[in-house]
């Protein structure tokens, strides 16, 4: 018996969904066996990781907390990754974001009304993270740097650059010598519902930039630009594409709307800036599977997120009921990955089982 | 050391996907001979030295070495036949010495100190035959010419005694080639023979003893070297019988749509591609330039339109420099351009048929209205094109990968007219296409050029070239060896010039 490969020509709609079911069913498979191998029922704890996220009204609320940055930044990276620009530093424009938005609410914050002072943070967050997304574009076109190492290495500047800024120039006159900035102004804190870290203000941008990233990818000129160099870059050239200016912007919104999911966490959850590790509970990383899950489609993202959320928010929960340890939610993150990867071989290649005569 | 006497590759065929690239090929080489394997690009010759090598099997086809058959399944087997193959790009370890890039895989090799072995035989070959290089450079400090020695170090110690060599010289300055050609007449005096694969016949002509000429897989001529002029060589090589010419309207010279003067460019490898060249294109004009591919087309056309920096020189469109303008500026001012590789630079393979129908034009109103596509029209558009151009396709919303070749060049080539460009280049439009759509696509050259239009038609195919153009430049290592009108030129005088020598100068030979 042999296993023969061919390139697939042509899979539709209805066959990538079915592979994308089939590739999360097998990664929940792998998940349950490692459940299994810590001897507890895989069906109970995965049905205890959807019960605790999507299951109460505290699990959704929680799981829409932790989703918006998921999807700001997943919409984002859908977009660079249509250019084939691996962006791997949502991590660090995301801080970014963060910290443009602490100066802005620090110092101009106080003396305006709220809606100036929203508009202002997450305009600055949007620039904060903008200009770290430029930067690996600059440096892969003019120097030809790989984007994955530098996006990479820019990860721990930022993270060094936040907890410098925390513990020395910024360090907070009101927070009893913890490596925090002081907290920002009330009028330039997020309205929350009740009860809850959801702030509606945040639901509505995540869901605008999610759909408008989506209408930029395959209705703009733009978007139909990134997607001939991400496919083909030698026709790009052949066609005249700017690469520089594409690439760049390409960047400005990535890396942008990561600086967005910062100010978010920031003025909603977290009232002032702290260790990174705080800031962001490794959303830039998750991201990338957010945005693969969502097949690279910006408006997908929604789904994608809200799924990676709940699978953060249960997974914390069993964590804790269980006594399971903590690096369980990344186990299940990077099988889920891995899986949905191999997926992608099925949509672009044929496997036929040929007997030999 | 066994050594090969005698070796004979037997009725060798062998197709590809649609291709018959060897047919019937028989093939025989003995001890000391140096023999030159001569055919265009696509002749097949590569295809028969890759089989010879294991690198793929024949179809049908025996190989003898000393009267016995051998069975070449890898590159293996056939290292351990005594056959060597220095390839066109060197095989190399860039930042490793010279003695441990031979070393590499050397077997006899003792365990301890393996390297002082191979010290050994290197200066051994150095002094046997001329083959000097300093074992202690690492591969990048050396010139092209050094470099090939190390090769050749390489497969003799690997005891080839039949070294084949893929168009050694295309690397080499006049001067290294000179030195190669020692080397080789070296190793024909020891008793080693080597195929030399070239389509440069004054090469073949200075130090090889036999030849062979390919022509589209078959063998079209054998000889010894001194029984055959340059003329002849030039015949076996591109002769054929030329179908009549289309018709063509028969209209008044245009003005100037295209000038280039003293133009020079670059290849990738900063090496000079295009020298000092000028041409001019006029309206209702078809503009061949023939020549083997590699002689710096693809850089002229790339410099034309844009892609590839001029280094100096000027080119004018209409009369408007368009010298070193981006290529969205020069297709905006009237010169659309079907690449040669249609499916990597001409289309997008994962993209939709329509929105392949807009590349290059997709910034343009209609298309795009300020930053939004105007997907409608653009549709519309590629179904105008389905249509007028007779692109066979399942419908508009097909990915572009899922079309045939012709297909997909009837579709570029669609795209490009419908723009109804001042001039329209063409590169190697019909390469690799079956009759009917070659024939389609050349009356749509014809058409533009009747209609108004000028066209720039850079081909391999003389016969193609024959037939369409009004006038064929001849290019050869960056330069033309002249400019003529088809009517009053044999294929053969064109054959010659491909092969490097200027018009009217090597006729008689």
């Amino acid at each position: 018996m042999k296993i023969k490969v061919f390139p697939r020509e042509y899979a539709g709609g209805p066959f990538n969904a079915l592979v994308l079911l089939l590739s999360l069913l097998a990664g929940l498979v792998a998940v349950g066996v490692v459940f299994a191998l810590k001897e507890i029922n895989p069906f109970f704890a995965i049905f205890s990781i959807f019960k605790g996220s999507f299951g109460s009204w505290f699990g959704i609320k929680e799981t829409i907390t932790k989703a918006i940055p998921l999807i700001l930044i997943g919409a984002g990276l859908a977009l660079a990754y249509r250019a084939k620009f691996w962006n791997i530093g949502a991590e660090s424009q995301l801080l970014l974001g963060a910290i443009f938005a602490t100066w802005v609410g620090l110092n101009w914050g106080p003396s305006l009304p709220g809606w100036a002072a929203y508009l202002l943070m997450f305009l600055a967050g949007f620039i904060g993270g903008a200009l770290w997304g430029m930067i690996p574009a600059v440096l892969k076109i003019h120097f030809g740097i790989n984007e994955v190492i530098s996006t990479l290495m820019l990860n721990y500047i930022a993270a060094e650059i936040v907890k410098f800024l925390v513990v020395g120039p910024w360090k907070g006159e009101t927070k009893y010598g913890y490596p925090y900035t002081d907290d920002l102004p009330d009028q330039a804190i997020l309205w929350l519902f009740p009860y809850s870290r959801v702030s509606p203000l945040l639901v509505v941008l995540t869901v605008f930039v999610a759909l408008f990233l989506c209408y930029l990818v395959f209705r703009s000129r733009f978007g139909y630009e990134i997607r001939v160099i991400g496919e083909n870059a030698e026709a790009a050239r052949y066609a005249g594409i700017d690469f520089f200016k594409t690439l760049l912007l390409v960047m400005a919104i990535s890396g942008g709307v990561a600086g967005l999911a910062g100010v978010g966490e920031l003025a909603a959850i977290h009232h002032h800036l702290s260790y990174p590790e705080t800031i962001s509970a490794g959303y830039g990383f998750t991201a990338i599977i957010v945005a693969w899950l969502g097949r690279l489609n910006p408006a997908y993202t929604i789904l994608s997120g809200l799924f990676f959320a709940g699978i953060v928010v249960g997974g914390d929960a069993i964590q804790m009921t269980m006594g399971l340890p903590a690096a369980t939610v990344q186990v299940f993150n990077g099988l889920i990955l891995t899986f949905l990867i191999m997926g992608d071989f099925f949509v672009h290649h044929r496997v036929t089982i040929q007997r030999e005569a | 050391m066994r050594s090969i006497e005698q070796l004979e590759m037997r009725g060798i065929h062998k197709s590809f996907v649609g291709v018959q690239a060897n047919r019937d090929v028989n093939l025989s080489i003995g001890a000391g001979d140096i023999l030159g394997l001569l055919g265009e690009n696509g002749a097949g010759k590569t295809t028969l030295m890759n089989i010879l090598y294991g690198l793929y099997r024949p179809d049908e086809g025996e190989i003898f070495v000393n009267g016995e058959e051998v069975v070449i399944r890898n590159p293996r087997d056939s290292m351990r036949a005594g056959i060597g193959m220095i390839h066109q790009h060197f095989m190399l370890v860039q930042k490793h010495t010279v003695l441990e890039n031979v070393g590499l895989g050397y077997e006899k090799a003792p365990f301890f100190f393996p390297l002082r072995e191979v010290r050994k035989r290197i200066e051994a070959e150095a002094d046997r035959l001329g083959l000097h290089v300093d074992p202690d450079k690492q591969i990048w400090e050396l010139s092209a010419g050094e470099q090939q020695r190390v090769e050749i170090l390489k497969a003799l110690l690997h005891d080839a005694d039949l070294l084949i060599m893929d168009e050694p010289t295309s690397v080499l300055t006049p001067q290294e080639a000179d030195g190669l050609f020692d080397i080789l007449r070296a190793m024909s005096r020891e008793g080693h023979s080597v195929i030399l694969i070239s389509h440069k016949l004054e090469e073949i002509k200075a130090i090889c003893n036999r030849v062979l000429v390919l022509r589209k897989g078959t063998v079209t001529g054998e000889a010894q070297i001194e029984d055959v002029t340059m003329a002849d060589l030039a015949r076996m090589m591109v002769g054929r019988e030329i179908a009549d010419s289309y018709p063509k309207a028969d209209l008044p010279e245009g003005e100037a749509v295209l000038e280039v003067r003293n133009l020079n460019v670059q290849s990738d490898q900063a090496v000079p591609a295009v020298q000092d060249l000028n041409l001019t294109v006029r309206r209702n004009e078809i503009f061949g330039i023939a020549g083997v591919s590699g002689n710096g087309q693809r850089e002229l056309v790339e410099a034309i339109s844009g892609l590839r920096h001029v280094e100096s020189g000027a080119v004018h469109l209409n009369g408007e420099k368009i010298t070193n303008r981006t290529a969205r500026t020069i297709n905006d001012s009237g010169l659309t351009h079907v690449p040669e590789e249609r499916i990597k630079f001409g289309i997008v393979p994962n993209l939709f048929l329509y929105e392949n129908a807009v590349l290059k034009k997709h910034h343009r109103n209609p298309f795009s209205i300020r930053m939004r596509m105007n997907y409608p029209r653009v549709k519309k558009h590629a179904e105008t094109l389905v249509h007028d151009f007779n692109v066979d396709a399942a419908s508009i919303g097909v990915p572009m990968k899922n079309l045939s070749g012709g297909n997909i060049q009837k579709m570029i080539l669609g795209r490009e007219i419908s723009a109804e460009p001042d001039l329209l280049i063409a590169a190697h439009p019909t390469y690799g296409l079956d009759v009917g759509a070659a024939e389609y696509i050349r009356k749509q050259l014809i058409e533009r050029r009747d209609t108004g239009g000028s066209v720039l038609l850079v081909s391999e195919d003389l016969e193609e070239l024959f037939q369409v153009c009004d006038r064929i430049a001849v290019m050869y290592e960056g330069r033309f060896m002249g400019i003529v009108p088809p009517a009053a030129t044999t294929i053969e005088q064109v054959g010659l010039m491909m092969a490097g020598c200027p018009a009217g100068e090597c006729d008689e030979d």
